[in-house]
């Protein structure tokens, strides 16, 4: 459904960032993209949206698509109404905002009064807390309301695909479980196709259905996510575990260290 | 000492309240694109009074009747807001804000000089149709113009504040100033939104030159009233219309009360500064004004 081909993305005209990235969101489905700090994640999901304009950046070789259409030469708002929404990472809400004009605003490309309505309700019968606070500031809600409001209002744009943005990031456990929980049932209630970004892989390869892994502006693995979680290479550099699947000890690291077998 | 006298008083409080609206119009304007493009506009004075040479012009040139000349000077208020936002304003999107306000004091200049070479250095008067007698109520004498001009501003002042709190444009557009590239994320055209921005201004501002064109006649120095601007924004906060009419009406009291009550002892021209202390002094104590945003810390 969304695809990137070969993409290179250079920012101020010389920093190239993305080496050649291919990858696949198929429809109804969950994507995960791991990697670590730097990998390129973040610069993927806006090459897609075409946000790499607003901080100078480029896709200079390759192609996104959505179902066939050309999204890289698109504007962002344009990448919207073709029905892709790009949650930040963040939980970048609009502070000065109450909660319902967050997602008022987030239902900018929707034309008809009532659709946006009724996106309201939808997104309250996900978070019934939002609806609580529906008339509080954004900047005042706690972390995970706000995690639930960049969510609820990327719902509004009625999106066929949603890039997620490291939904866990500083959040408590109990509430990261509600988040993908949510997350899940967006696949399986709505159909909604979703491209995660994440550095907890245990948690990411847990829900999706398929993963990519980046490193240095380059795929260098990619499977289903069951297999994923079976890779040795992952278990030992992404979920924390050694080739018997037991939590290492740190005293060893120093002595043994493996090698990537993705950089032979 | 004279004994107190309320109806002095009651004089320069409704004087005040009736200018301190008329400046708050002109307020808005700038209070409008700094919410929505963050931007500070230095050039508002100029904007006020190119739009009374506008509606001068019109009626002396073309003999159009003062509506008519007062539509010309909204249409090319927001004819000029849409054209300098492309222009001048546009190129510098995500430059350092001190980039922008330069770019609008150099507006201000080339303004003032385009004005004067297009209609001449000489005073011209914009007539409103209203007599001349002043509304007697007790010892309160009104001019029609100015409880027009107050109407006026009430009215708009109240428009916008419905158009930012209730409708889907005026939400989309506080999101801009919230974050521009949310917004882009959200499907907000964030240009489209800069540009009616200016032009909103554009409108504020032809209303302000009529009115304030009318009190004091057209030439250079109604760019002068633009001056007011700042106390009356920094008093009420940068991006709150309920803080340029609160602001605006301090403002508006203060110097009348300072033309009234100093003046007498030190020879005049405390109506011209006391706006200013007003402002330095909150500055130091509320530096966002009083309605103005906090920024939201979390902790």
């Amino acid at each position: 459904m969304l695809a990137l081909n070969n993409v290179e993305v250079v920012y101020d005209g010389v920093i190239l960032v993305l080496k050649g990235v291919s990858l696949n969101a198929e429809e109804g489905q969950i994507t995960t993209l791991l990697g670590a700090n730097g990998a390129g994640k973040t610069t993927t999901l806006k090459a897609i949206s075409g946000l790499l304009h607003t901080e100078r950046g480029q896709v200079t070789k390759g192609s996104v698509e959505l179902d066939g259409e050309r999204l890289d030469r698109l504007q962002p708002f344009d990448v919207v109404k073709r029905g892709v929404a790009q949650v930040f990472e963040g939980r970048r809400v609009f502070e000065n905002l109450s909660v319902e004009e967050n997602l008022i605003a987030g239902a900018h490309s929707r034309r008809n009064y009532a659709d946006v309505r009724a996106g309201i309700d939808r997104v309250y019968a996900s978070f019934p807390v939002l609806k609580e606070r529906r008339h509080v500031s954004a900047g005042y809600l706690s972390g995970g309301e706000q995690q639930m409001l960049v969510i609820g209002r990327a719902l509004m744009s009625d999106p066929k695909v949603i890039l997620l943005d490291e939904p866990s990031l500083g959040l408590a456990p109990m509430v990261i479980d509600e988040i993908f929980g949510v997350i899940r049932r967006l696949k399986d209630e709505q159909n909604i196709t979703v491209l995660l970004v994440e550095q907890n892989a245990a948690l990411a390869l847990d829900i999706a259905d398929h993963g990519y892994v980046m490193e240095n502006g380059r795929i260098v693995l990619e499977g289903p996510a069951e297999s994923l979680r079976q890779n040795s290479d992952i278990k030992e550099f992404y979920l924390g575990l050694n080739e018997a699947g037991t939590r290492r000890s740190y005293r060893d690291t120093k002595n043994y260290r493996r090698r990537k077998r993705w950089l032979s | 000492m004279p004994e107190f006298e309320w109806q002095f008083t009651l004089v320069l409080l409704t004087n005040g309240i009736m200018i301190g609206l008329m400046y708050a119009l002109i307020a808005l304007g700038f209070v409008l694109i700094y919410k929505a493009t963050d931007a500070i506009n230095f050039a508002q004075g100029e904007f006020v009074m190119f739009a009374g040479f506008i509606a001068a012009g019109s009626a002396e040139i073309l003999g159009a009747p003062f509506w008519l000349s007062a539509m010309f000077a909204i249409i090319g208020m927001i004819a000029l807001g849409f054209g300098l936002e492309r222009v001048v304003l546009r190129p510098l999107i995500g430059r350092p804000v001190i980039a922008v306000v330069m770019a609008t004091i150099g507006l201000a200049a080339v303004l003032r000089g385009a004005a004067t070479m297009a209609f001449g250095a000489g005073t011209r008067a914009v007539v409103m149709p209203v007599s001349d007698e002043p509304l007697e109520l007790g010892p309160v004498m009104l001019p029609p113009v100015q409880l027009v001009g107050a109407g006026v501003s009430l009215v708009f002042l109240a428009a916008f504040t419905w158009f930012f709190l209730k409708s889907r444009t005026g939400i989309a557009m506080r999101a801009v100033a919230d974050s521009q590239q949310v917004s882009m994320a959200m499907g907000i055209n964030v240009r489209r939104y800069f540009a009616l921005a200016w032009a909103m201004a554009g409108i504020v501002s032809a209303l302000g030159g009529v009115v304030w064109g009318t009190m004091l006649g057209v030439d250079n120095q109604l760019a002068l009233v633009g001056l007011k601007v700042f106390p009356v924004v920094i008093l009420g906060g940068l991006d709150s219309i309920m803080g340029a009419v609160i602001g605006g009406l301090i403002v508006g009291i203060v110097e009348n009360f300072a033309a009234g009550y100093l003046d007498p002892y030190v020879g005049g021209g405390t109506k011209d500064f006391a706006p200013y202390v007003l402002m330095i002094i909150v500055l130091m104590i509320r530096p966002e004004g009083i309605f103005g945003r906090r920024r939201i810390e979390r902790v």
